[in-house]
Formats: C-alpha cells, structure tokens, sequence
C-alpha cells in the first residue's frame, strides 16, 4: 500500500460520483487521476479510452498478461488493445484491485440471481449512457471487460473464484497517471444483489491532478 | 452425431464459420502442447459476444472445463461444453501480438520463410473477424483451449507447461447459431522460446439441443436460467413449431 504525496486541495478537478450514476471525463497525458471510496466498499466500474482513438481501450486481459498477475495495485500498468500502457497505478491505499469480474447487466444479473432482478439498475446501462455522452459516440461494442476498482474477487489456486467481501474502507483511494491521453468512463455500482458494494452502494469522488 | 465437416489446422492456423445450435465441435491436439484460441459471437447479432467476466462470476470458477458453459454479454448461453479429456482451460490471458511475438521468438517474417512465418494471435483474429464484419471493437478476451495457467494467493499466475497431450480434445455444443473465430497461436504466457506449428484437428457434428437434465444445466442454477433465457430468445425470433 502506498499512500499520495497530493492534497484535495490541490486538485484542478472534483465532483461526487453519486450510487449508480456514471462520469465520463479526458484525462491529459501526465494529469493523475484520484478514486476516492468515500464510505467504503464500492465498486467503481471503470473503462479507459485513447483520446485521439477510442478503438484503442481498456483490456483486461493484455492487463493480466503484461504482469503475469490478477490483481491490481501500485506499479501495474494499465493496458490497451494495442499493447500500450493507458496509465500507470501510483498510489493505492486499498491493496488489490479487480479486473475478473466485468461489469453488471441488467441481463446478466437474470443469470446470476433470478429473472425477476432484471429491472433492477445495473452498470452496464450506465456505462451505455456515458459512452454514448462523449464527444465520439461509442456504442455497446465498445465495452470490453472493465476494472472494479475496490472490489475484491479472490481467486484459489484450485480454480474457484468468489465475490468476496470487500477490503476497501472509508477513505481509501488509488491514484493512477495517464501515459497518454484518455477518456475515462466510470459507472459507480448500483448492484444491490452481491457484497461487492457492502450491499449499500454509495457515492465515490474523481479528482483529476496537473 | 454424424460428421459433417473436418479439418486439420497445422501450425499457426486460423478458421471461422457459423455453425447452429446443437451441432457440435470437437478440437483434437494431435501433438500435444497445443492452444487454441477462441471468440464466440451470436451469429444473427454480433454485438453479442462471448463475456469473460460472466462466465466466470456466474458459475464462479477461474477457469472452464466439462460440463460448464460459455455465455455471452446477453445473459445466455453460447455454448457447453460436452466432452473434455484435459479439465482446465485458460480464459484470462488474452493472446499474443505481433511485437510480443517478434520479442520473444525473434525476427521470422513472411518474405524470410514464406508459409513457416510467426503469426500471432491478435492478428488472427482480426483478419478472421473482418471476413464477418467485425474487427477491433469486437476483440475482447478470449478463450485458450488446452492451456492451464495457475494463480497463487497473490494472484500470480504460472502457465503450465505440456498440460495438454497428443489426442486430447474438447467438445462444443452450439446453444446459439454461433459465429466462431479461432487460431492456434502458442498461448502468449508459454515460456518455451521456441515457437512451435502444432496441429489442431476440427470435426463438426450433428446434433440436438439439450434436456433440462443436461450436466452443463444441471451444475449451475445460473446455467439453467441463462438456458431459459436462450429459450425466450428463441421462441421470440424464430417461427415456432
């Protein structure tokens, strides 16, 4: 775990993410970007974009394979599609991040709980809304597998994989600098049916530092 | 089942055909060793894809082998799988690409040795996808057949080697008209330097839909659900019986 060197105050940029609301932002090459899980426990779905090439995106699984490893924290690079680094983890005050676990549907959630959960709000419709709220228009095709930011799915090294209780607390935050410029796309959870949000999803605060 | 189609993949192969639900394919690794790569997409509408995540979370397994199932972004189920002699099949690692490839196994193009030229995973299935329409959005993290990659309590993982022997093989059955995109490609965590062409045979077969007390149904109460969603999507769309 390490902790920032950067105060609040010194932020160009703040704003509350409320429970289930989405946030779609640029972040310059060489700004760095703040999560802040304010009241602990949330899961902060997030996606990242090449600015000047949005086709350039997040992957999950050129994440993994770059570091050998599943989990993310301070040092891990994020990844593109195209085998570059989006932005680099500096400071994370959490300890493990995840990548395994996409994001929640409105379809997905009649899989995994009952078909009667299927009204219930869910991050990929936010997601949708926010992709399609940028400058370029982005579509469903352009959601691959995103990072949860404070949620916790520990793998076994038998196989098993669960939605564990979380290990974020009030307070606690990760940094990240851009290595390029991105736009990033956050849904904060809404999901009601799973620990991932301490079963009471809350707000989380974005901070953008020059 | 009768067979009605078959075909050997050596080396760095790639391939790509719809195929209805119920039929079944069966990947054969004639050498051992070997990796198939693969992308699943409904066939009638390709925004929807096969999704990682979901498959994972929703039978809450790091990995896939018989009976579980592969389901898309929609909340159904692409596939299960029916038959497997190998028990553990990697879904997280992505595939290789073109400066990954030339890193690790060195210069070795096309002009240099024509046909014997290091083709890589990303590339693969890009060109398959674009004979469908598809391309870059559409790309997202795939299945590796016969690889078994390991994580620690850290998350650390450790690809291991020659789990996959000569003839062992894997079946697929269809629970969608299935667009499927594949290429054998070494798995991009495989620490041998040495690149290898191994074959990789297909065989398609006829075949039915399942009964509810099919095993890949049977294991997951997810399974079943994402099972019934298939039947409203079906039901919906196509003229009923």
């Amino acid at each position: 775990m390490i902790a920032s060197t950067l105060t609040p105050e010194a932020a160009r940029f703040r704003e509350v993410i409320p429970a289930g609301g989405w946030w779609v932002h640029e972040i310059e090459k060489g700004q760095t970007l703040r999560i802040l899980d304010l009241e602990g426990n949330q899961a902060a779905d997030t996606l990242f974009f090449s600015a000047a090439d949005p086709t350039e995106r997040y992957s999950a699984e050129r994440t993994i394979q770059e570091q050998a490893a599943l989990y993310l924290t301070t040092g891990t690079k994020l990844m593109s599609n195209e085998g570059n680094a989006l932005l680099t983890l500096t400071a994370d005050t959490c300890g493990r991040h995840d990548t395994l676990g996409g994001a929640c549907s409105r379809e997905s959630n009649t899989m995994r709980y009952s078909h009667d959960k299927e009204p219930m709000h869910a991050c990929r419709d936010s997601f949708i809304r926010g992709a399609q709220e940028w400058d370029i228009e982005l579509t469903k095709r352009d959601l691959p597998p995103n990072i949860n930011f404070f949620m916790n799915v520990p793998v076994s090294p038998d196989g098993g994989l669960t939605f564990a209780d979380g290990i974020s607390a009030p307070g606690r935050y990760v940094e990240m600098i851009a290595e390029m410029d991105v736009v990033c796309l956050i849904s904060n959870c809404p999901q009601l049916n799973n620990p991932c949000n301490g079963w009471n999803p809350t707000p989380v605060e974005v901070m953008i530092f020059d | 089942m009768k067979l009605i189609f078959e075909k050997t993949l050596h080396g760095a192969g790639m391939w790509s055909a719809i195929v209805s639900r119920g039929k079944r394919l069966r990947l054969t690794d004639l050498d051992g060793g070997s990796n198939v790569s693969m992308l699943l997409y409904n066939a009638d509408e390709r925004q929807e894809r096969y999704n990682m995540p979901d498959t994972l979370k929703g039978q809450h397994i790091f990995y896939l082998r018989a009976p579980y199932c592969l389901h898309s972004d929609m909340g159904r189920l692409l596939a299960s799988i029916t038959l497997d002699t190998v028990g553990w099949h990697d879904t997280v690692c992505g595939r290789s690409d073109a400066a990954h490839t030339l890193a690790k196994y060195g210069e070795n193009n096309y002009q240099k040795s024509h046909n014997g030229w290091h083709r890589n995973g990303h590339d693969c299935f890009l060109i398959e996808l674009a004979k469908w329409g598809l391309g870059k959005k559409d790309l997202v993290p795939n299945l590796n057949f016969f690889s078994k990659v390991v994580a620690d309590d850290e998350g650390k993982l450790n690809f291991i080697s020659d789990h996959s022997k000569p003839q062992d093989s894997l079946e697929l059955r269809f629970e969608l008209d299935t667009l499927v995109v594949l290429n054998t490609c070494q798995h991009p965590l495989d620490p041998d330097p040495i690149y290898r062409h191994r074959s990789v045979r297909l065989d398609v077969f006829s075949g039915s839909t399942p009964t509810l007390d099919d095993p890949s149904l049977v294991i997951r109460p997810e399974n079943l659900r994402a099972w019934e969603n298939n039947q409203t999507y079906h039901s919906l769309r196509f003229p009923q019986p």
